[in-house]
């Protein structure tokens, strides 16, 4: 404990800075995703040509290993003189987030209920008038879901993001295996946990805000 | 008026769901679509709306072809109810009744006001009802919700897809007489789809026996029960169609044409029933009783005279199935 006490006092500043570099970077990344993945989701529904293509595209993106990933776009980006830092990492995590973004958008919008489309379009609703008075809102829980597992999923892969000099909370656990420095470590994983379990916790409480009311229970 | 003009419907890969159909829905009227299923009678329901294209034929909507109309202000203009209800969740009871409206961009006042009238009609509170949601209602009434919602924009024309079948047995049968009364208000001219024999000869003004996307016999209740026109006909309606045929038939229709028999003081403990029950549920409470008679009633519950099962079955034969009561025994 004493040692934990000396450690924090010296380093708390340092994992804080870095804490804030690693919400930086996974918060930028999610809000690209989620500008690229929701509306995306959402067109793939009215079209089941693409979206049997798209989805498959996507899967194959989250099966790649992740610092293989990070690997790839260093040759990549250096033809833009970007090849390691910032830009790598926020583009490779977007192309994570994909995934999860996009299915279950795709997915909570294609199971409301036949009944409840054939109503709307029964009554006279354009699709655009269906996707945003019916569909959207009754998928939300659906689409937020896929959200927080995003985030929760981009949190722990941005770790990796140390590998390419991008920073965040995979510099300490990064040094404290070359050092052999378990605090090191130890500080680095809880950190990361913490930021994840926060993120989701923020995320659950907006979702429970905007779910309309007459199907939140 | 709603107009079927060899109206025909082929699936990609050869299969008819509807074929040639020719028949028309008289202005303020319920044609009832009867038959199995897999008959194609909810495929034509929805090709009234334009929800299933047509293949072959026209269907004629107040003297228009409904290929020439735009399809969105089409259904706007036609009521739509189906089984499941189809209530939006995440919009409350005013915002599903007022859906329609809505989208025709209706004001907020001419909303509140249609809403409150609508609410009345159906007995709920509008005020109660307003921000609650279609979770927090029971069965029977969303699915009255339904049915307003389809009356919201005061549409000429409704089509109803089996609006009471998910419905138990008590509440449907009130929901349908409610439904009647409501309609003797609005004469809305409706396409009523249903697999149930009983509901449709309620319902129904004429209906259509459908059977693999052909029609089987177009008419009245009481023609299709008392004249069947072919053997398909006959075993649909099943042996019972003559106790079926009773619905139709009230005390009063009875009294009227044959007659009441005097009923015996002497008898204790003797049910009465109100003249405008129909025949069918007269029927019943004579078998559930030991009395051979019912005493009749009129509206002030003044005794009329009573009912036997003699006097129904006399009845039956000769009115119902136009023969001479005196070629039968009994």
């Amino acid at each position: 404990m004493q040692e934990w006490i000396r450690f924090l006092d010296v380093n708390a500043p340092r994992i804080l800075q870095l804490t804030i570099e690693h919400a930086m970077l996974v918060g930028l990344a999610i809000i690209v995703a989620l500008i690229i993945g929701v509306p995306l989701g959402i067109y793939l529904t009215t079209n089941e040509y693409l979206a049997g293509t798209v989805l498959q595209v996507a899967s194959i993106t989250l099966t790649i290993p992740s610092i293989a990933l990070f690997g790839v776009m260093i040759p990549v980006f250096s033809m833009i003189n970007q090849g390691i830092g910032f830009v790598p990492a926020f583009v490779a995590l977007v192309l994570y987030s994909q995934l999860p973004i996009i299915r279950n958008t795709y997915t909570a919008i294609k199971n409301v209920s036949p009944e409840m489309r054939d109503a709307a379009v029964g009554v006279g609703m354009k699709t655009y008038q269906r996707l945003l008075r019916v569909e959207i809102p009754n998928a939300l829980p659906v689409i937020m879901a896929g959200i927080r597992t995003a985030v929760v999923l981009n949190i722990g892969i941005g770790v990796i993001a140390a590998y390419i000099g991008a920073g965040g909370l995979g510099v300490l656990i990064t040094q404290g295996i070359s050092r052999g420095d378990n605090y090191l470590i130890i500080s680095g994983s809880l950190a990361v946990a913490f930021l994840a379990m926060i993120a989701d916790g923020i995320l659950l409480l907006i979702q429970k805000r905007y779910t309309p009311k007459g199907i939140a229970n | 008026m709603i107009t079927f003009d060899h109206t025909t419907k082929t699936y990609e890969g050869g299969v008819t769901a509807v074929n040639n159909v020719d028949f028309t829905v008289e202005e303020g009227s319920i044609v009832v679509l009867l038959g199995p299923s897999g008959c194609g009678k909810t495929t034509l329901l929805r090709m009234v709306n334009r929800l299933e294209s047509i293949t072959d034929g026209r269907i004629i909507i107040d003297g228009q072809n409904s290929m020439e109309l735009n399809q969105i202000e089409l259904r706007r203009k036609i009521g739509y109810v189906i089984q499941s209800n189809g209530l939006f969740p995440n919009m409350t009871i005013e915002e599903n009744v007022m859906i329609v409206p809505d989208l025709l961009g209706w004001s907020k006042k001419e909303k509140r006001d249609r809403f409150h009238t609508l609410m009345e009609l159906i007995g709920l509170n509008p005020k109660e009802y307003r921000k609650r949601y279609p979770h927090e209602l029971s069965g029977g009434q969303q699915q009255r919700i339904g049915v307003v919602r389809a009356l919201a924009a005061d549409p000429p024309v409704m089509l109803m897809d089996e609006p009471f079948g998910a419905l138990d047995p008590i509440i449907r049968e009130k929901i349908q007489e409610e439904f009647l009364q409501i309609q003797r208000e609005v004469k809305k001219t409706i396409l009523f789809v249903s697999h149930d024999i009983d509901e449709a000869i309620k319902m129904a003004d004429k209906i259509v026996l459908l059977r693999g996307g052909e029609i089987m016999q177009f008419d009245t209740p009481s023609e299709m029960l008392a004249h069947p026109k072919n053997d398909f006909v006959v075993q649909f309606f099943g042996k019972d169609r003559a106790i079926r045929s009773l619905s139709l038939h009230t005390v009063k229709d009875l009294q009227d044409n044959i007659g009441l028999v005097d009923f015996d003081e002497t008898i204790h403990d003797t049910k009465t029933i109100n003249i405008n029950q129909d025949l069918r549920n007269t029927l019943s409470m004579l078998m559930n009783q030991e009395a051979d008679q019912v005493i009749v009633t009129d509206n002030n519950d003044h005794k009329l005279g009573a009912v036997t099962i003699d006097l129904v079955q006399k009845y039956l034969h000769f009115e119902i199935k136009g023969k001479p009561a005196a070629s039968q025994k009994g």
